[in-house]
């Protein structure tokens, strides 16, 4: 019982997705490491003394708000920026100092970044032909590549001639043909529409556990990253605010920060009145006062300050009170129903003034629902659906 | 749709207006002197159309035109196809020396931070706030045995002589890089600041060194420039009148000095006209030419 419900949790959730967790092994070597690396721009820190280790054939992602320092912290792996102070090295060779064009990353550009000049069959050959190879070999593995992404019968056309996706897909063509120790993949979908930007993401998956290399993917965009990723590193302001992967990042986040910048969340201020192994029972003064009951351990003490953070899709809303059980449940009113057709969300205003999301899943077809506005509702939640975060 | 068009037709006809009454006109007018014989007249030329003596005169008149004088141009006696080689020639050698000197210079101010450009595109258009021929003069002062340049040679203690520089094919050179130069940047500065940077990055990340990604990626971009630069350049070089006169020695043979003194010195205007008129073929060529691969690279868009 002493390990906790977190790690147990963890280790679950990463066991789920895929049987790979080589962040979980003491005796795995990392591939790449960032050692208290900062780098400064003038004035202003984009990345703030961060320490990160990736492990081989992991899809990483970097995660966080324009400005956070996440394409920074890929680009000084490329080389195009060096670190202020700090070390990075792969497969255990510093890369300090090291230029570009000597490094064994490679990167798809945001903007693609295809030579305009060339067909596609050249732009894929660019970097083959700057290893010196032999032509047949070039050949050879350019023809794979363009199987690879399935455009065999457009290599010869120019990018201007070929569609955002095609274009995207030339340009991971030509990241991949030197099979580079890390692919580094800046914001790779950024230009798709939804639906191409959705197939594309499992596309990609598909090649990175086909190929067996090592994805680093800069995403501002949550769904993606934690669609994408067996780990996610949610970043703000130069800082790593969690580093786990994405189930936990969602179920299990570590702040406020990362509560909110993944998914929904419904943030309600209460204050610590008792800690055992395993529970943690608190007191909210919103929604006419209550008892609440997380099932987690947490390092505080009773009296502190904390938050309780709940998923709306985690949030029953009632027209009685839930007799089942006695804590987790709060007084409100429907202030406002969202219908978004396979999901309505309810923004329910609790007596204090607090509004709190629930999402109900319309499993039927039914028209009427039975909770309308201004209905007087019970929301609640079990212990085990929220979190108690202490910053 | 079609209660559009006239307003539309006018739009298309004030450009083509201009060009028939100011380019057209003039050189067919040109045309028909160059096809005329001198004569001690005023004008001083025959024949002359008068359309008042009727339509046999003008008959009469039309039959007297000849190609007399353009056989009299390019036949090999005269100096004249020595002055349209040496010519073409002179600018060939320009053109290319404002091609090294300028690119750096363009591709410099492009990769400047952006606060800078404007003051840097200023300096590069300033020299055009000052005459033209003025600037011309100011070279002679520069480049003469007891200029500027010789003093400072002197001073330095490098030459024991004046160089000759003044009056010779080099000063001709000096006179028309410095002339034309922000006619070579304007359009290489325009392109190479348009280029994306990541393209540099994206062949850095592959592989290629800087010195290779620029001859790779940055070179063949930036040819639309090179080729719009080079025949601004070349094409008003070719005919370059103040520069060889002014700069240039007695030997110096170019087809605008040569034109001016059939002109003015030997009074003949057939002769002269017949000159322009060649010239004018002469560069006609590369103008189409730019004007294809225009068309072309518009279709690549």
């Amino acid at each position: 019982m002493s390990t906790g419900v977190t790690e147990k949790t963890q280790t679950t959730i990463g066991g789920i997705r895929r049987k790979f967790a080589p962040w979980t092994d003491p005796a795995a070597v990392p591939l790449i490491r960032y050692e208290n690396v900062s780098k400064r721009f003038g004035e202003f820190t984009a990345v703030d003394n961060l320490s990160l280790d990736i492990y081989e054939r992991e899809f990483f992602a970097l995660l966080g708000p324009s400005g956070c320092g996440k394409t920074t912290l890929m680009r000084m792996l490329a080389g195009f920026e060096d670190p202020t102070e700090g070390r990075i090295t792969l497969a255990g060779q510093d890369l300090v100092g090291m230029p570009p064009y000597k490094r064994q990353t490679n990167m798809m550009f945001q903007s693609y970044a295809l030579f305009p000049h060339m067909s596609v069959w050249d732009n894929i050959a660019f970097g083959l032909k700057q290893d010196k190879m032999e032509k047949g070999a070039i050949a050879a593995r350019v023809d794979e590549m363009l199987k690879l992404v399935k455009l065999e019968k457009f290599a010869k056309r120019k990018p201007h001639q070929l569609s955002g996706g095609q274009r995207q897909r030339v340009a991971l063509a030509r990241s991949l043909a030197k099979a580079p120790k890390v692919l580094l993949l800046d914001e790779p979908l950024g230009a798709l529409d939804k639906k191409l930007r959705e197939e594309t993401q499992f596309e990609l998956m598909d090649l990175q556990m086909k190929l067996g290399m090592t994805f680093l993917i800069v995403t501002h965009d949550q769904e993606e990253a934690m669609t994408v990723a067996d780990r996610i590193a949610v970043m703000n302001h130069g800082k790593l605010v969690q580093v786990a992967p994405p189930a936990v990042i969602y179920e299990q986040p570590n702040s406020r920060y990362v509560a909110d910048f993944v998914g929904d969340v419904n943030i309600i201020e209460a204050k610590i009145e008792a800690i055992e192994p395993g529970n943690v029972s608190l007191y909210t003064a919103v929604g006419g006062g209550a008892k609440l009951s997380i099932a987690q351990n947490v390092e505080a003490k009773p009296g502190d300050a904390a938050f309780v953070a709940i998923r709306p899709e985690k949030v029953r809303v009632d027209l009685e009170p839930p007799a089942w059980q006695e804590a987790n449940c709060l007084r409100g009113e429907v202030w406002d129903i969202g219908y978004l057709g396979d999901l309505s969300i309810y923004h329910v205003e609790l007596e204090g003034g607090v509004r709190i999301k629930a999402a109900k899943p319309n499993l039927t077809r039914m028209v009427e629902r039975p909770i309308t506005w201004e209905d007087k509702v019970w929301v609640s939640w079990t212990p085990d659906s929220g979190v108690v975060l202490t910053s | 749709m079609a209660a559009k068009a006239p307003g539309r037709w006018m739009v298309v006809a004030v450009p083509y207006l201009w060009l028939l009454v100011l380019f057209l006109v003039p050189f067919l007018i040109v045309f028909k002197i160059s096809l005329s014989q001198d004569a001690i007249a005023q004008p001083p030329y025959e024949p002359v159309f008068d359309l008042a003596a009727g339509w046999d005169a003008f008959k009469e008149a039309f039959s007297q035109l000849s190609f007399d004088n353009y056989a009299y141009v390019l036949s090999w006696d005269n100096e004249f196809i020595e002055a349209y080689g040496s010519s073409l020639w002179i600018a060939g050698i320009s053109t290319l020396l404002l091609l090294i000197v300028g690119y750096p210079i363009a591709y410099g101010m492009a990769r400047a931070p952006k606060s800078v450009r404007p003051t840097l595109l200023m300096l590069v258009i300033l020299p055009f706030w000052t005459s033209f021929l003025i600037r011309v003069y100011a070279w002679i002062g520069i480049l003469s045995p007891e200029g500027l340049l010789n003093q400072l040679l002197f001073a330095l203690g490098l030459i024991d002589e004046p160089l000759q520089i003044l009056a010779t094919d080099t000063a001709v050179y000096i006179g028309i890089v410095y002339s034309y130069l922000p006619f070579m940047i304007l359009p290489l500065y325009s392109t190479l600041e348009k280029m994306d940077e990541t393209l540099l990055e994206a062949a850095a990340d592959l592989g290629c060194p800087p010195i290779a990604a620029f001859w790779k990626i940055t070179w063949p971009l930036s040819l639309p420039g090179v080729l719009a630069g080079c025949l601004l350049c070349f094409i008003p070089a070719v005919g370059e009148f103040v520069i060889p006169d002014l700069l240039g020695g007695s030997d110096t043979m170019m087809i605008g000095k040569v034109l001016w003194t059939e002109f003015s010195v030997n009074r003949s205007w057939t002769v002269s006209s017949a000159v322009a008129v060649l010239l004018l073929l002469v560069l006609v060529v590369p103008i189409v030419f730019y004007q294809n691969v225009q068309a072309k690279e518009m279709e690549g868009r």
